[in-house]
């Protein structure tokens, strides 16, 4: 009986085998000091939440409007653009408010001059549309709001705190702006659980992505939901972009972390808010884990002219998982009709 | 179909226009300004950009140009690209009555790129303090003027001034330093140097890289946070600078263990950390931050009247005084060139000898106002480098301040390798090596 | 009224299947090429063709390959600049160590090297779809980009992770001038847009076509998709593997990793989804929107006499790249072949209405 249960799951368990593996080489190297390696789990964890930030709005978007939205980076940025400058006039919760209602505007701009004309065209159209408007909020938001580097200031501390430091020897670093952004990430997925399940809107979201014509067929407004959901996948670039700026200077990289955030989404799924948090966490302990521990190895190994294996190292990861599940962990499975 | 006719009829007037040569024989230097006012790299070009310029404008408005020549200048977007800045060089090299004077890249990359060209277009590319180590040999890179330094003598320098610290270069056997570099030809110029010199004095190199545009650094900060380095050197410009500092903050590695080169310390990198930056220390070469007497030129003869590049309260930056000495270098050179060649505009190969025939002295800074700003500069056409100093600025949290103490590179070790690299370089390209004597004789 | 069929009967198979049945395109074809390698040197200047024409050549070549892969087979890769970069630094090396080497041979072997490579970024293909698989093949781009800069053998060692490439000498003919460049890649041009032309309308093409259209059928009908996919990976490869090898040879000269980077690959995607997918036409139309645009947008300010800062520009190029992309989208979204398609069915009924 077991062996049927292995020789049916055998991708599935090797996979597992392997991540597991990967988790605990490092322990290998009898160099490796364990409250280092806490140090990087965490490290990885907080990035992992801070790219979930990221990939909730992809996943938001797709859910429910069937869009690849390629300017999620770009939408980001112009959230936190938005809020850097306009807290050097106002206090920051004004800014913060206002940068909201900025992005409601944008998500109805978008729905009626991109989506709404390029309804029912392919997927590859539509996500070349969304690029289009990612290169044209990256230009916009220069000119209106400068390229310079700003800052957001949350009135955290930077310095980073050394807690369990009679568990571990020296104690482990802890940075408090990435626990703040973790606390963050969870109350957001939370709040928008919430919204899905128990709100009438959220219901009417739901609706649409399963089905547009039936949800068309009983009365719900498909443009409507479509500027909500934008809207919505707005809120979330906003306080991705709060969290991510005041970590890292809002500047004009700042949309590359969308292309950070790609592996996560396609390993949760496109269309799961799940999956893009277990996706981020998975992606970020495994990206760091492979930069700290790996990198040098296959430095030494390969003769290497450095480390710097994270970027490729998620889309490999997120690569494996696909080769498993290949519509990500939490997907929907593709039913083709011939 | 209109789109597409629309489109055909511009790219055939483009075409009709541009393949008519611009005649305009006014009494006119043409200096292209490859710059970066947007992307990653733009809190740094800026700067530079606006102290270049504000000093071309200075000379046209209080000394009439260049010996009544006057002079012109236009901005080209490169975005630190080098696909671009090869356009730029394209588009701008055969601007004006004599063409390009000279050719500011602002990019190692571009560099690397343009040098190939300038062999054949004749037209000096200058690389203050950046661009090609080897390049300081003038016979094999007769185009290329790395005045006032390079990677080599800067790294070079640093090492110096650590092993001082530490009390010897020899106490430096054993101890780890961590360089962290951007990604990019000028990240990993310097790498070649401080291998030399760890095999020499002894100390353990880490190079620890960071992808453009170098906002993802917590990984290498954790494995800085591992190996424990006693110094970490700083390679980087745009905005991984600052996101180095803030990740040493965030990682709690002590600023004043930290060494950044002279395209690693300005105001744009350390004022996004706020207070994490106190203690951090960079180099500084030619020109260190603050106002003298050329400030004042230019606040009279161009802010006040309007003409200003950028802020007013930005003049007197690190970047913004290093802009302006690379054009003041430049219109120099002119200056001399027009000596030998008389008073008229000036094609690249004249200028080429206005380069390499350079002598800035004191009575020459002291003349021009930059007393303070500016250290000697003397080329010929076998060193393109024409020496190179730096001193240590340190911030601390409002300004920079410069340590006493002028370093020189040891031109012991720096010689024999510049000689290797550029006859590497002249066999792989087929360049036959200049003869310098015969060429002044 | 002049572009009719009219008269021309064909009595054999071969002329029936020609690629070119219709007189007209024949002559029209004709002059065009007689224009393009005969005019065209003694009219355009230097500066354009270093900055447009040469980079149009080797751009449309690499679209003509993505166009392979995406418009005909319908597997969407948005990496495809990873298989430019491996072509580039497999003719790099291989001209560096097998010096003797014709030019050509170090062409079709690099685009060999890259085809390998592409089909081996092709497999996950088999098993992911859509737009999974496009973001899949990101992996390939950003892989590449960290290949080339760190195992320094590829990059001979260079401390600085820069190539230098010396001129194309071939048969004694030392190619360095922009003219010289041009009629050396026009030459390259024609050949392979008539292999691609050839593999289109052949069984091949017909397979990619199925599995783009309805893949779960054709597998019923008998196509392989294995063969199908993997196949069309290998030569599209190996097309962006020669365009990439004359992109760092003949156009750059001199280029360090990040030339072959995202940007370069979403370029290439925005060539065909506007020149037109499917269609090799399109993959031209494309290249030269793609190419002449940003120059267009950074002189225009200039031409229409507004005193406009640099930095302006450049957002303004953003901005209006931008949106010409969604109105492109907007306007037709099968791209513009599919207008000038549009516009020779008018042309055959000119002057009549219908």
């Amino acid at each position: 009986m077991l062996k049927n249960v292995i020789g049916k799951n055998w991708p599935v368990l090797t996979l597992g085998v392997a991540l597991l593996g990967g988790l605990l080489a490092p322990f290998a190297d009898k160099s490796t000091m364990p409250g280092f390696y806490v140090e990087v789990l965490l490290g990885g964890l907080m990035a992992g939440v801070l790219y979930s930030l990221v990939a909730l709005g992809f996943a938001l978007i797709f859910k429910a409007s069937g869009v690849f939205n390629f300017a999620q980076g770009a939408m980001v940025l112009f959230a936190a653009l938005a809020v850097a400058r306009l807290a050097e006039r106002m206090p920051l919760w004004a800014a913060i408010l206002l940068a909201m209602a900025i992005m409601v505007v944008l998500a109805w701009l978008i729905e009626r001059l991109v989506l709404r004309p390029l309804v029912n065209q392919e997927p590859v159209a539509l996500l070349m549309a969304t690029l289009g408007v990612a290169y044209f909020l990256d230009g916009f938001g220069q000119t209106v709001w400068g390229s310079d580097i700003y800052s957001i200031e949350l009135g955290i501390a930077k310095e980073p705190v050394m807690i369990l430091a009679g568990l571990f020897q020296g104690g482990i670093l802890v940075n408090k702006e990435d626990f703040v952004a973790a606390i963050v990430a969870a109350a957001l997925v939370l709040g928008l659980a919430v919204f899905f399940q128990k709100t009438p809107t959220g219901r009417a979201l739901r609706a649409v992505a399963d089905d547009h014509q039936a949800a068309q067929s009983i009365g719900i407004p498909l443009n409507r939901i479509w500027v909500i959901v934008w809207s919505v996948a707005g809120f979330v670039a906003l306080v991705a972009g709060v969290i991510w700026g005041s970590k890292l200077g809002v500047q004009f990289s700042l949309s590359q972390v969308a292309l950070k955030a790609l592996p996560v989404v396609i390993l949760g799924g496109f269309t799961s808010v799940t999956g893009a948090i277990v996706g981020g966490l998975i992606i970020g302990v495994g990206e760091k884990m492979a930069e700290v521990f790996l990198g040098p190895v296959l430095v030494q190994a390969f003769d290497l002219a450095g480390g710097g294996i994270e970027n490729w190292f998620a889309y490999m990861l997120a690569l494996l998982f696909l080769l498993v599940r290949p519509e990500g962990l939490f997907g929907e499975k593709h039913i083709d009709r011939v | 179909m209109k789109a597409r006719f629309v489109l055909l009829a511009v790219a055939a007037a483009f075409a009709a226009i541009g393949s008519t040569s611009a005649l305009a024989q006014a009494k006119e230097q043409f200096f292209p300004v490859l710059s970066y006012r947007t992307g990653a790299y733009a809190p740094n070009g800026v700067p530079f950009a606006n102290g270049f310029v504000d000093y071309l404008k200075l000379v046209n408005a209080r000394d009439g140009g260049i010996n009544g020549i006057k002079i012109t200048f236009e901005e080209c977007e490169t975005g630190y690209a080098t696909d671009r800045g090869v356009e730029c060089y394209e588009r701008l090299k055969g601007k004006g009555p004599t063409g390009a004077t000279l050719f500011h890249p602002l990019s190692t990359g571009i560099t690397f790129a343009l040098t190939d060209k300038s062999f054949v277009d004749k037209i000096p590319i200058v690389t203050p303090g950046y661009g090609r180590a080897d390049s300081a040999d003038g016979t094999v890179f007769g185009w290329n003027f790395p005045l006032g330094g390079t990677y080599w003598t800067s790294s070079d320098m640093l090492i110096q001034h650590v092993g001082k610290k530490e009390g010897g270069l020899d106490k430096l056997k054993g101890k780890k330093i961590a360089l962290v570099y951007h990604d990019s030809p000028y990240g990993k110029e310097p790498i070649a140097l401080l291998q030399e010199r760890a095999k020499n004095h002894g100390y353990e190199l880490l190079l620890l890289p960071v992808t453009h545009p170098g906002v993802e650094q917590k990984a290498t900060w954790l494995q800085i946070r591992q190996q424990r380095p006693d110094y970490v050197f700083l390679w980087g410009w745009g905005v991984m600078n600052s996101t180095s500092i803030k990740e040493a903050v965030a990682t709690g590695y002590p600023r004043e263990k930290m060494y950044g080169v002279w395209w690693s310390g300005a105001e744009p990198d350390v004022t996004p950390a706020g207070d994490g930056a106190k203690g951090y220390n960079a180099l500084v070469f030619l020109s260190p931050a603050g106002q003298g007497q050329v400030h004042k030129d230019i606040l009279k003869y161009v802010h006040d009247k309007g003409q200003g590049t950028g802020k007013k309260e930005d003049i007197g930056e690190v970047l913004y005084n290093r802009g302006m000495v690379s054009a003041m270098m430049s219109v120099e050179a002119v200056k001399r060139a027009q000596i030998k060649y008389g008073k008229k505009p000036l094609k690249g190969e004249e200028v080429r000898w206005g380069l390499e025939n350079l002598a800035i002295d004191d009575a020459l800074i002291k003349k021009l106002g930059m007393t303070g700003f500016m250290r000697p500069v003397s080329t010929s056409c076998v060193d393109h480098e024409g020496g190179s100093s730096a001193a240590i600025h340190i911030w601390d949290g409002k300004k920079w301040n410069v340590q006493p103490g002028i370093y020189q590179p040891d031109m012991s070790i720096l010689k024999p390798m510049i000689r290797v690299s550029a006859s590497k370089y002249a066999g792989e390209k087929k360049i036959t090596v200049r003869d310098c004597a015969k060429e002044a004789g | 009224m002049f572009y009719r069929e009219n008269g021309q009967f064909k009595s054999t198979y071969a002329s029936d299947q020609q690629m070119l049945p219709i007189l007209q395109d024949r002559i029209f074809m004709a002059a065009l090429l007689v224009f393009a390698f005969g005019a065209v040197p003694f009219v355009v200047s230097d500066y354009l063709f270093l900055s447009l024409v040469i980079p149009f050549l080797i751009l449309a070549l690499a679209a003509i390959g993505l166009n392979l892969l995406v418009g005909y087979c319908g597997q969407i890769s948005i990496g495809h600049a990873a298989f430019m970069a491996v072509g580039a630094y497999a003719a790099y090396n291989i001209a560096l160590r097998i010096p003797q080497l014709n030019f050509l041979v170090v062409l079709v072997l690099a685009g060999l090297i890259a085809a390998a490579v592409g089909v081996l970024f092709g497999v996950p293909s088999l098993r992911i779809k859509g737009l999974y698989l496009a973001v899949a093949t990101l992996a390939a781009q950003f892989f590449t980009d960290w290949l080339f800069a760190r195992v320094k053998w590829f990059t001979n060692y260079a401390h600085s992770g820069s190539v230098q490439t010396a001129p194309i000498e071939m048969l004694g003919w030392k190619i360095d001038a922009p003219v010289e460049k041009y009629l050396f890649l026009l030459g390259v041009l024609v050949v392979f847009t008539l292999i691609a032309k050839n593999l289109v309308r052949s069984h091949i093409g017909r397979e990619w076509m199925a599995m783009r259209d309805m893949d779960v059928a054709a597998e019923v009908i008998g196509i392989r998709p294995v063969y199908a996919k993997l196949t069309a990976f290998a030569i599209s490869s190996f097309y962006c593997g020669v365009a990439g090898a004359l992109w760092g040879f003949v156009h750059l000269g001199s280029w360090e990793p990040l030339a072959f980077n995202l940007t370069l690959s979403l370029n290439l995607l925005f060539m065909i989804i506007i020149g037109g997918m499917g269609s090799l036409l399109g993959s031209y139309i494309g290249a030269a929107f793609i190419v002449i645009l940003p120059i267009l947008l950074n002189q225009a300010p200039q031409w229409l006499g507004m005193r406009v800062s640099t930095a302006m520009t450049s957002h303004l190029e953003l901005m209006i790249f931008g949106a010409l992309i969604i109105f492109f989208l907007i306007v037709e979204p099968l791209g513009l072949a599919r207008l000038w398609a549009v516009g020779k069915e008018k042309l055959r009924l000119w002057p009549f209405p219908h």
